[in-house]
């Protein structure tokens, strides 16, 4: 490349270079370079399976797994069927009773680390990061010891007095809440972390000024102010936990079934793909219809500015 | 006015002066709660890889007896293998795609669509994947194996990638590379000899955030397995499952100990070059 | 309703100047704030009186906003104590305290619209809403922002959001007003515009502003009485007109507006410059006999005459026109820094010319801060 002297450094693309041979279609071969292999990636293994999942909605199952591709839109009518209906309601009151109590856990946590002097606060956000990243199986494999019924948590309950008798926690709905909790708390908090450090702390003072004590400079300031990042907490407890199989076949005992089960055993065991692409796409829209909720929000908050 | 007078009034006021609360307050139970909640499980865990007795119900003397059987379990060790050959794999696949990628959103395009559909992976639950890959090695006729799993993990990994580099990258600005080109170098060496070094934390970052996220994935790999594969969480769902020897215990500790020293190592790593 | 203050008066040490005509409204008394090794705050003690218009002063790191978030609840003096009117202020909490503030940032609630924003402070009260829609307009229309009341802040432009932080803070009525830097972040045109402005509100709606500024151009401009602050320590409080004729100290003389400056010692009454001998000036009574001080001269009360016919000899360094009057920069022997005089009109000397100087009035001030 023979470098010719530029006057002024800046954009100047074609200078001193074999134009001719380049031209417009030349200045395409960067961009094309870099996107183009990570994109045909995508393409081929996230994008087509994607289609194909979404393709199978109307296609008829086949007598030996797999599809026939008979068009055909009784896929969705099945999904209207009392027994799938349920299973849905169930999973969507586990997975929003997990968000709850996540929330419930994490935003007062997330406010709390907050307001520790800076140097803990990094020690507190790894202590909140650890048991995130110990394996998800194991974390789920604790919980089944402290609730066994001759668990500790038992033992706990009833050397205190405050229970009578051992009952069973393990099995239960409520195992499979406090399990998907556990396994997604981390998710809550860090996002409302955030969004309570990003709170101009001139705005608190401000609300102060204004005749506001603490407790309504929090409701009127900080809590509307933190709303999409909660939000975003929300959507990464709730999601995830609807479309979890493991927590509630290894806690709920197999009585507990969420969407997540139901397709796992639609592709692996009854083998009726179809179906399952559907339960599963319910899934996908919920989690858009939260993305969509979440923009809704924080545009309220933030205020579009014009122009 | 007299000092004196004065300096009795000032003291007489400053017992009742206004005091602004510091600290955390009432704030301290949610989070000692949050941190038993987070913590009494693993502890539990712990101690009872240490417990001769290997149950949470009973106390029978310090060992490391699960340790050994860890250590000795053939199974274990090789899924252990099979892992780290994925990880390292999804991970080489996932950063060179992604660090690419990254690079050509952050300085070659505006589109949003574009930086939707590169992020996408990492949005989508990993159920609706995994049940995609695994109908698309169906009907593309590549039978499950490793490779597959590889494969369907470096896609997902790519995307964290894209997202550290192109994180990085739009915070500074393209001077540097502009300043290059002028000089006569071609985009291919601006990329190497200058786009690189500048991001080179970055996708560090990036390829080992793939590789913890490999070794850990379960979902995808599970769906996408070959009958004879097994990776480190889908041989703990086994054993989880199908009922428990204790030398679960001695891993999890192990997995908590990996664990808190590479975040550490990480957190120490961050703050050194935040200093320089 | 403005009453004239006493302009003329004779030179002022540190200690407050009262205005004898208005009741004081906010006192302060010997306030100290130290964070850790640094004395933010050293014994500050002044009266700032009702319907005024006040400015604190000073280069950044005087301690003028750490006095004023004090007064406002933010910040917590060691010692001292603030009272307005009869209310201990030290004893209240911030949300308490009748005494409002403008931030610098505006910090206008972004999550709220223009009305809700300034109806916060309404609400706080408890008042019905009814009156509180009723003074929302009515203030809105005060500071002409009547059509914006649904928009966001975020729509808005800087001149219009200082306008609802105006709004905002002054719709309680309350007693005593604090702007925080208010025109700092303003462009220039709309800088200017905001200075009236604020003159003509504080008029119109009768409150006490305190506001809190380095740029002396501002305060010199928009207040009634100054208060210069330096090292957490006041320096001088009096009116513009009193700090650039009889400066305090030779900190104050260099803050405010310019100067020209010569280093001597007092005599037996009179000013004596080494090398040079006894100079005019109007009095030296301040200053202890022996002591180190420093004469000073405003660009327009110097006066170039023919070389040899004044008190200083120089040659002419630079002329500058700029438009009803010309500085002239003189080069004086001896002098570090060059003389500056300012003539009307065109100046009738060119670079290079030999001159004299003189001048009609001079100040003699030690550099003995508070």
């Amino acid at each position: 490349m023979v470098s010719s002297p530029t006057t002024v450094p800046g954009r100047a693309p074609q200078r001193g270079r074999a134009r001719g041979r380049r031209g417009r279609l030349g200045r395409l071969v960067e961009p094309t370079a870099l996107l183009a292999p990570g994109l045909i990636f995508y393409a081929v293994l996230v994008l087509v399976p994607v289609l194909l999942v979404g393709a199978y909605m109307f296609a008829t199952r086949g007598r030996f797994g797999g599809v026939e591709w008979t068009f055909t839109l009784d896929n969705f009518g099945r999904l209207f069927d009392p027994l799938y209906l349920d299973v849905l309601q169930q999973s969507v009151l586990i997975a929003a009773a997990a968000t709850g109590l996540a929330l419930l856990i994490g935003y007062p946590t997330a406010y709390a680390i907050s307001r520790l002097p800076v140097r803990w606060r990094t020690v507190a956000l790894v202590l909140v990061v650890v048991p995130f990243w110990t394996n998800f199986l194991i974390r789920t494999y604790a919980w089944i010891v402290l609730l066994n019924s001759q668990g500790l948590l038992n033992d706990a309950l009833v050397g205190t007095g405050l229970i009578e008798e051992r009952f069973t926690l393990l099995y239960t709905p409520g195992a499979v809440v406090v399990g998907l909790t556990y396994a997604y708390l981390p998710l809550m908090i860090l996002p409302i972390y955030a969004a309570v450090e990003k709170v101009d702390h001139e705005l608190v003072e401000a609300s102060a000024n204004l005749g506001a004590n603490r407790f309504r400079t929090f409701l009127s300031v900080q809590l509307p102010l933190t709303l999409p990042g909660t939000i975003t907490g929300c959507i990464l407890v709730f999601v995830p936990s609807l479309g979890n199989f493991v927590i509630p076949e290894l806690l709920g005992g197999g009585k507990t079934v969420m969407v997540g089960n139901l397709v796992r055993d639609q592709f692996l065991k009854t083998q009726d793909w179809p179906f399952g692409a559907v339960i599963a796409m319910v899934v996908v829209v919920l989690l858009l219809l939260l993305f969509g909720l979440q923009a809704w929000v924080t545009r309220r908050v933030e205020g579009a500015p014009r122009g | 006015m007299a000092d004196t007078v004065t300096d009795t009034a000032s003291t007489r006021r400053a017992t009742t002066r206004y005091r602004p609360r510091t600290g955390l307050g009432w704030l301290w139970l949610p989070l000692a709660l949050c941190a038993l909640f987070l913590y009494i499980p693993i502890a539990v865990l712990v101690g009872m890889s240490f417990n001769d007795g290997g149950s949470a119900f009973s106390w029978d003397g310090f060992s490391f007896r699960w340790y050994a059987e860890l250590a000795g379990d053939e199974v274990l060790r090789q899924s252990v293998l099979t892992s780290l050959m994925i990880a390292a794999g999804a991970t080489v696949v996932a950063t060179v795609l992604g660090t690419l990628l990254g690079v050509g959103l952050a300085r070659h395009t505006r589109s949003k669509a574009l930086e939707t559909a590169a992020m996408a992976p990492a949005i989508l639950p990993d159920l609706v994947l995994a049940i995609g890959l695994l109908a698309f090695f169906f009907v593309a006729g590549i039978p499950k194996s490793a490779l597959t799993i590889l494969l369907a993990h470096a896609a997902f990994g790519t995307a964290f990638v894209v997202a550290v580099v192109r994180a990085r990258l739009t915070g500074s600005d393209a001077s540097l590379e502009e300043a290059s080109r002028d000089l006569g170098a071609g985009g291919f060496t601006t990329f190497v000899q200058v786009t690189l070094p500048s991001i080179a934390p970055a996708v560090v970052a990036g390829a080992l955030l793939v590789f913890t996220l490999s070794l850990d994935e379960f979902v995808i790999a599970y769906f996408t397995a070959g009958p004879t594969t097994h990776t480190l969480p889908i041989t703990v769902y086994s054993m989880v499952r199908t009922g428990v020897t204790p030398e679960i215990n001695a891993l999890a500790t192990v997995l908590v100990a990996i664990s808190v020293v590479v975040v550490v190592v990480a957190a120490r790593a961050v703050r050194r070059t935040e200093k320089s | 309703m403005t009453s004239p203050t006493p302009t003329g008066a004779p030179a002022t040490t540190a200690s407050p100047a009262r205005a004898p005509q208005r009741r004081t409204l906010l006192s302060v008394d010997r306030v100290g704030r130290s964070f850790g090794d640094v004395r933010a705050l050293d014994g500050i003690s002044l009266d700032i009186a009702e319907n005024e218009f006040f400015a604190l002063l000073g280069p950044s790191g005087c301690g003028k906003t750490t006095l004023l978030r004090s007064i406002a609840g933010f910040e917590t003096p060691d010692e001292g104590e603030i009272r307005l009117g009869d209310d201990d202020l030290l004893a209240m909490p911030p949300h308490r305290r009748p005494v409002n503030l403008m931030f610098q940032s505006y910090a206008l609630f972004p999550h709220m619209s223009v009305a809700a924003n300034i109806a916060y402070g309404l609400k706080r009260e408890g008042l019905p809403k009814a009156e509180i829609a009723d003074r929302v307009d009515e203030v809105l229309a005060t500071v002409g922002l009547s059509s914006l009341a649904k928009r966001r802040p975020a729509q808005l432009s800087g001149g219009q959001r200082q306008r609802v932080a105006l709004a905002r803070a002054i719709v309680k009525r309350p007693r005593l007003l604090l702007l925080d830097e208010p025109l700092s972040a303003l462009d220039r045109k709309v800088r200017a515009e905001m200075q009236l402005e604020l003159k003509r509100l504080q008029h119109e709606v009768g409150i006490t502003f305190v506001v809190v500024t380095h740029d002396q151009d501002e305060a010199m401009s928009m207040a009634d009485r100054i208060a210069v602050l330096a090292d957490g320590r006041v320096q001088q409080v009096a009116t513009p007109v009193e700090l650039y004729r009889n400066p305090a100290n030779l900190f104050v003389a260099d803050f405010i507006g310019s100067s020209n400056r010569l280093a001597g010692t007092v005599d037996a009454g009179h000013f004596v410059a080494p090398g040079i001998g006894r100079l005019p000036s109007d009095g030296t009574s301040d200053v202890a006999p022996g002591s180190e001080a420093h004469l000073v001269v405003r660009p327009e009360d110097l006066r170039i005459v023919p070389h040899g016919a004044g008190v200083l000899d120089g040659k002419v360094s630079e002329v500058q026109f700029q438009g009803g009057a010309s500085t002239v920069a003189i080069a004086v022997p001896g002098q570090e820094r060059p003389f500056l005089a300012t003539v009307p009109g065109v100046a009738a000397q060119t670079r290079g010319s030999h001159v004299g100087l003189t001048w009609d009035s001079a100040v003699v001030v030690t550099d003995d801060r508070a």
